[in-house]
C-alpha cells in the first residue's frame, strides 16, 4: 500500500514538473488561431515542421532581423565559450594557487574567493558602463569574458586537486617532471572527470544567461534564444493574435539542448552539482 | 650504484618541530639499510631529505660522493617506492614504468628493452596494458617496484612499501624485495616501523627514536646487544621484559625477590634489566623466582605465558608440551642478562 | 596545502594571470564604481556629478516604495524557500524510498533544472495566460479572475509558482545525494530500532540531512534574490509599475530606465551587504558539510 503512495506522489511530482515541458512542446506543433480558441494542446498537432522551419530559418519571425538557427548558434557559442573559458582559467589558476610555494598565493587566493559574495546581478550597471569604456557591447568576448569573474571553478578544481594525494607529485619530481609536464602528463588527465563534469553545470549556466546578454547585446545578430525570449514578449503586447506556437517553438528551442546535455550526462551533472556547491 | 652520506642531518619544521636530529649514517655501496622505529619519528622525513622531497635544515647528505642538499630529486639518481605505490592512475603499467625514463629522453628502444626486462623479473607480462585501477595490491606493488628498477638508479628509498598488504602477501613480497636488491646490487634505504620486516631485510638497521638514532648495527648485533631500553623494547617480539632492579654483589633484587647470578661481573646499584621472554627457563622446585601465571597465548609449537613476578609483568616463551599450574618458578641465563642505566636507558657494558 | 609544491619565481603568477585579469577588469573595478557611484548623484543630461554623501542611502531607505518592494523581495524568498524546499524534499524521500523506477523519476524530475529562468517565466506566463491558460480558466470555475501582469497579487502567485517549479529539480538532486549518502548500516540500525516510519524520518533522517538543508536554505534564498530576475522580468511584462517586483530587479530598472545612477548604485551596494551575511552564513556552515570522493 505504501508503495503505491509513494508512487502515487512522484508521479503527481513529475506531472507537476514535466507536464509544463511537455505541454510547451506539444502546443508549438499546433497552429496559433487553434491554439487561441482552444488553450494550451496536450496532443501532437500538425504543425511541427511548418512552425519549427519558419522558427529557425525565416527572418523576421519575432524581431526582423534574426533568425532562430542564429540564435541557437549565439547559445552554443555563449554555453561552450562560457563552460571552456571557465575550465581553462579555473584549472590554471587553482594549479598556480594549490601546487606552488609562493607569497602571494593566499592574498590571490581571498582576491579571488571575494568574488563569491557579489553576483553579477547587483553590480550589472557599472559592470556595463566598464563593458561600453572597453567598447565590448555586442561581441562575444564581452558576452563571455566578464561572465567569467567568478571563484566558483576556481574553488572547485581547488578542492579537487588538494585531494590529489601528495605522492603523485612526489613520484613525478623523481620521475623528472617539471611543472608543465606534471600538469599536462599528470594532473589535467587525472581531471577528465572533473572537467566533463563541471562543463556540463557550466554549459547549462552560460546557456541560460539572461540578465547580462539583455545589457550586452542591443545588435540582434548577437541575440541567444534565451535573451530572444525577452523579444517575444515585447512583440507580444498588442497583438491581435499572438504567435503562440511560434513563441513556444522558441521555448523549446531554448530548453531543448540543456535538458539533453542534463540527461544524457546525468552522473556527471549530478557530481559536477553536488561537489561544486553551485 | 654509490654509496650514501648522511652526516648530521636535521629537519626543523616551521613551530620549532625537531622531526630529525643531527643524523649520521654512512651506507655502502651495494648495502640495504632499513630506517625503523615507531611511527612519527622521523623515518619518513629522513628519507625524503634523501630523495630531495624535503629540503635539508643542516647537514649534508651525499649520493656517490657528490653533495646533493640542492640537487633536483630527478637529478638525484635515485628511485623511490611509496606506501601507497603513487601510480599515475591514468597510465597503463607500461606507461607508468616508462615516464621517468622518457622524460629523461631516454631512447624508446631502450625504454623499451628495459621496461620489458624488469617487468619479466616481476612477473607482470600479462598486465602490460591494464590501468592500475585494475591490479590487486600486490600487482601494484610490483609495478610500482618495476617503475623503480627500470631507472637503474643509484640507489632505492622505500617509504613501507608494504605496509598497504596483508600479512601473507608481505612476507612473500619481503622475500622478493630482498632477492631483488641482492641480485641488482642497488644501494638500498628502507623504512619500516615493522621490525620483524627489519630484521629480516636489512643489512644493518638503524633504529630510530624521536628523530635521533639509537643504534646502528647488523639486525642480530642490535637483537642480542640492544643499545638501549628503547632498541631492547622495540626490536625483537615478543618484547624483551624491562625489570626495575637493584644489585649488590652478585644478587638481583626485584620487589621482594632476589635473582642469584655467578659467573658474571653485575653493575652495582639500580639499573634496569633486560631479559627475553625466550631466555627465561622453568626452574626446578625451590631454585629461581615465583612466578604467577595470568593467562597463556598458544601459537602452536611453542606458548606465551603472560604473568607476573612480584608485581612485575612478565613474558615468558616456553615449550607446547607441559602442563602448567598457576605458580611456577622460574630461572634465567645468566649470560643473557642486559642491563641499562636506570637514569639514561643507555646499555651498561661490564 | 601540499607537502611538496614547487617553487618558481614567475611560473605560479603567470598560471594566475588570466583568471586574475578577468576578476580585477570585471569585478573589482565594477564593483568600486557602484561604491563610489553610490555617494554621487549623477546629471541626468550627463553633465558630471555631485557627490551627496550618503543621501542616496537615505533617500532609498525612506522611500516608501522601495520598503514596499523589499517587503515583497522578503515574503517571495520565504514562500519560494519554503515551498521548494519542503516539496523537493518530499519528492527525494518518496524517491529513495522506492526500488523500481528510481532512475527513470530521477532523470524526469531534475530535467527541469536545465530550463532558463526566463524560459520558465514564459512558459509559466502561458499558463496563467488570460486567453489560453488552464490556471486562469481553472480559477475561474471558482469565480476568481485571474489577472496576471494586472491584478498585484494574482501576478505574485504567478511569479511564486514560477520561482518553485524551476527551483525544486535542485533541492531534490541534493537531498536525494544527502539521503544516498546515508551509511545503509545506519538506515538498517534505525530500521530494527524504531518501527515508525514516520518517527524515524523526524528523530534520524532529518537530523542527518540537515546540513544538506541548511546548506540548501541559504542556496534557496540566494536563488529567490537574484536568479529569479528572468522570472520577475517575463511575468511583469515589462509593466513593473503596478506589478510585484524583487529588489534586484528594482535595481535594473532604475539604473537602465530610470537612469537613476547613483540610487541605483546605492541599491547595488545594499544588496552586497545581503549577499556578503548570506554567504558568511554559507561558509561557516559548509565546512562540515564537504565530502571529496
Ligand atoms: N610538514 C610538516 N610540518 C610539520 N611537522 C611535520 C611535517 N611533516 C612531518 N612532521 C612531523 O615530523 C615528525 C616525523 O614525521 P615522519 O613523517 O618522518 O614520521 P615517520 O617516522 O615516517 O612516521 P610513520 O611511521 O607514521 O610514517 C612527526 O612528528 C610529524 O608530525
Ligand atoms: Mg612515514
Amino acid at each position: 500500500m505504501k508503495k503505491y503512495i509513494d508512487h502515487l506522489i512522484l508521479i503527481i511530482g513529475v506531472v507537476f514538473m514535466m507536464g509544463p515541458v511537455v505541454v510547451a512542446f506539444m502546443t508549438s506543433t499546433h497552429d496559433a488561431a487553434e491554439i487561441h480558441m482552444q488553450g494550451l494542446m496536450t496532443t501532437w498537432g500538425g504543425h511541427f515542421a511548418e512552425t519549427y522551419d519558419e522558427v529557425l530559418f525565416e527572418k523576421g519571425g519575432f524581431t526582423g532581423q534574426v533568425t532562430g538557427l542564429a540564435m541557437l548558434k549565439n547559445s552554443f557559442i555563449l554555453g561552450i565559450g562560457f563552460a571552456v573559458g571557465k575550465i581553462v582559467l579555473s584549472m590554471l589558476a587553482a594549479y598556480g594557487i594549490v601546487y606552488f610555494r609562493f607569497r602571494m598565493g593566499v592574498v590571490f587566493f581571498w582576491m579571488i574567493f571575494t568574488t563569491l559574495l557579489l553576483p553579477l546581478e547587483v553590480r550589472i550597471l557599472p559592470s556595463y558602463m566598464v563593458m561600453s569604456k572597453l567598447h565590448l557591447i555586442d561581441t562575444y568576448s564581452g558576452l563571455i569574458v566578464p561572465l567569467l569573474a567568478s571563484a566558483t571553478g576556481t574553488f572547485y578544481f581547488r578542492q579537487f586537486f588538494k585531494s590529489v594525494p601528495d605522492e603523485l607529485l612526489e613520484a613525478a619530481r623523481i620521475d623528472g617532471a617539471g611543472p608543465f609536464k606534471f600538469f599536462i602528463d599528470i594532473l589535467v588527465p587525472l581531471s577528465r572527470n572533473m572537467v566533463a563534469a563541471i562543463f556540463v553545470i557550466m554549459f547549462v549556466y552560460g546557456w541560460n544567461q539572461y540578465l547580462w546578454p539583455m545589457l550586452m547585446t542591443t545588435d540582434e545578430s548577437f541575440f541567444t534564444l534565451v535573451r530572444g525570449i525577452k523579444q517575444i514578449l515585447l512583440v507580444w503586447v498588442g497583438s491581435q493574435i499572438p504567435d503562440y506556437n511560434q513563441a513556444f517553438a522558441l521555448a523549446v528551442l531554448a530548453m531543448l539542448p540543456p535538458i539533453l546535455v542534463v540527461i544524457i550526462f546525468q552522473s556527471w551533472f549530478i557530481k559536477g552539482l553536488t561537489e561544486s556547491d553551485k | 650504484m654509490a654509496n650514501i652520506q648522511i652526516a648530521n642531518v636535521s629537519k626543523t619544521y616551521a613551530g620549532d618541530i625537531h622531526a630529525v636530529k643531527s643524523v649520521n649514517i654512512d651506507i655502502a655501496d651495494g648495502e640495504f639499510i632499513v630506517l625503523v622505529g615507531p611511527s612519527g619519528c622521523g623515518k619518513s622525513t629522513l628519507l625524503r631529505m634523501i630523495a630531495g622531497l624535503e629540503t635539508i635544515t643542516s647537514g649534508t647528505a651525499s649520493i656517490g660522493g657528490k653533495i646533493v642538499n640542492k640537487v633536483e630529486p630527478a637529478e638525484r639518481d635515485i628511485a623511490m617506492v611509496f606506501q601507497n605505490y603513487a601510480l599515475y592512475p591514468h597510465m597503463s603499467v607500461y606507461a607508468n614504468m616508462a615516464y621517468g625514463l622518457k622524460n629523461r629522453g631516454t631512447p624508446k628502444a631502450e625504454i623499451d628493452a628495459r621496461v620489458k626486462e624488469a617487468v619479466r623479473m616481476l612477473e607482470l607480462e600479462p598486465y602490460l596494458d591494464r590501468k592500475p585501477r585494475a591490479l590487486s595490491g600486490g600487482q601494484r606493488q610490483r609495478v610500482a617496484m618495476g617503475r623503480a628498477i627500470v631507472r637503474k638508479p643509484a640507489a632505492f628509498l622505500f617509504d613501507e612499501p608494504l605496509s598497504n598488504l596483508d600479512a601473507k602477501l608481505r612476507v612473500s613480497m619481503r622475500g622478493e624485495i630482498k632477492q631483488l636488491q641482492k641480485r641488482l646490487g642497488t644501494t638500498s634505504l628502507y623504512v619500516t616501523h615493522d621490525q620483524l620486516e627489519a630484521m629480516t631485510l636489512a643489512d644493518r638497521l638503524v633504529v630510530l627514536n624521536r628523530g635521533e638514532v639509537e643504534q646502528i648495527g647488523t639486525p642480530l648485533d642490535v637483537y642480542h646487544n640492544p643499545a638501549s631500553t628503547f632498541v631492547a623494547g622495540f626490536i625483537g617480539s615478543p618484547a624483551m621484559n624491562l625489570v626495575n632492579v637493584e644489585i649488590t654483589g652478585q644478587t638481583i633484587a626485584f620487589g621482594d625477590q632476589t635473582i642469584s647470578v655467578e659467573n658474571r661481573t653485575l653493575p652495582q646499584g639500580k639499573s634496569t634489566l633486560g631479559i627475553r621472554p625466550e631466555d627465561l627457563r622453568l626452574a626446578q622446585d625451590g631454585s629461581g623466582f615465583a612466578f604467577h601465571v595470568d593467562y597463556i597465548e598458544e601459537l602452536g609449537a611453542q606458548r606465551l605465558v603472560h604473568g607476573h613476578a612480584s608485581g612485575t609483568p612478565l613474558t615468558v616463551t616456553l615449550s607446547s608440551e607441559v602442563a602448567l599450574p598457576e605458580d611456577i618458578r622460574l630461572s634465567v641465563l645468566a649470560e643473557k642478562l642486559h642491563f641499562f642505566s636506570a637514569e639514561t636507558g643507555k646499555r651498561i657494558t661490564a | 596545502m601540499k607537502r611538496v609544491q614547487f617553487s618558481h619565481p614567475y611560473l605560479p603568477y603567470l598560471f594566475l594571470l588570466p583568471q586574475m585579469a578577468v576578476i580585477f577588469i570585471f569585478f573589482y573595478w565594477p564593483s568600486a564604481q557602484a561604491i563610489q557611484s553610490s555617494f554621487y548623484l549623477e546629471d541626468p543630461f550627463g553633465f558630471g556629478s555631485t557627490f551627496v554623501g550618503i543621501n542616496n542611502y537615505t533617500d532609498i531607505l525612506s522611500s516608501s516604495e522601495y520598503m514596499r518592494i523589499a517587503w515583497f523581495t522578503v515574503w517571495f524568498t520565504v514562500l519560494v524557500t519554503f515551498f521548494s524546499l519542503s516539496i523537493g524534499l518530499l519528492l527525494a524521500v518518496k524517491a529513495d524510498a522506492i526500488l523500481k523506477g528510481a532512475s527513470a523519476y530521477k532523470t524526469l524530475l531534475i530535467s527541469v533544472y536545465a530550463v532558463a529562468p526566463p524560459v520558465a517565466g514564459l512558459i509559466g506566463v502561458m499558463f496563467f495566460d488570460q486567453h489560453i491558460g488552464p490556471f486562469v480558466k481553472f480559477a475561474a470555475l471558482f469565480g476568481w479572475d485571474m489577472r496576471i501582469g494586472i491584478n498585484y497579487y494574482d501576478t505574485a502567485i504567478a511569479m511564486i509558482t514560477i520561482a518553485v517549479w524551476k527551483q525544486i529539480p535542485y533541492n531534490f538532486i541534493f537531498f536525494l545525494s544527502g539521503l544516498q549518502g546515508i551509511p545503509v548500516s545506519v538506515r538498517e540500525a534505525s530500521a530494527i530500532d524504531c518501527r515508525s516510519g514516520l518517527r524515524r524520518f523526524w528523530t534520524i533522517t532529518l537530523p542527518l540531512l540537515s546540513p544538506t538543508a541548511f546548506f540548501l536554505l541559504i542556496i534557496n534564498m540566494t536563488y529567490a534574490l537574484f536568479d529569479t530576475f528572468g522570472i520577475v522580468d517575463t511575468t511583469v511584462k515589462d509593466k513593473a509599475a503596478n506589478n510585484p517586483i524583487t529588489l534586484v530587479y528594482k535595481v535594473y530598472m532604475d539604473g537602465f530606465r530610470g537612469n537613476d545612477l547613483g540610487g541605483s548604485s546605492a541599491q547595488s551596494v545594499i544588496l552586497m551587504i545581503v549577499v556578503f551575511v548570506l554567504t558568511i552564513f554559507q561558509f561557516r556552515f559548509l565546512e562540515r558539510r564537504v565530502h571529496y570522493n
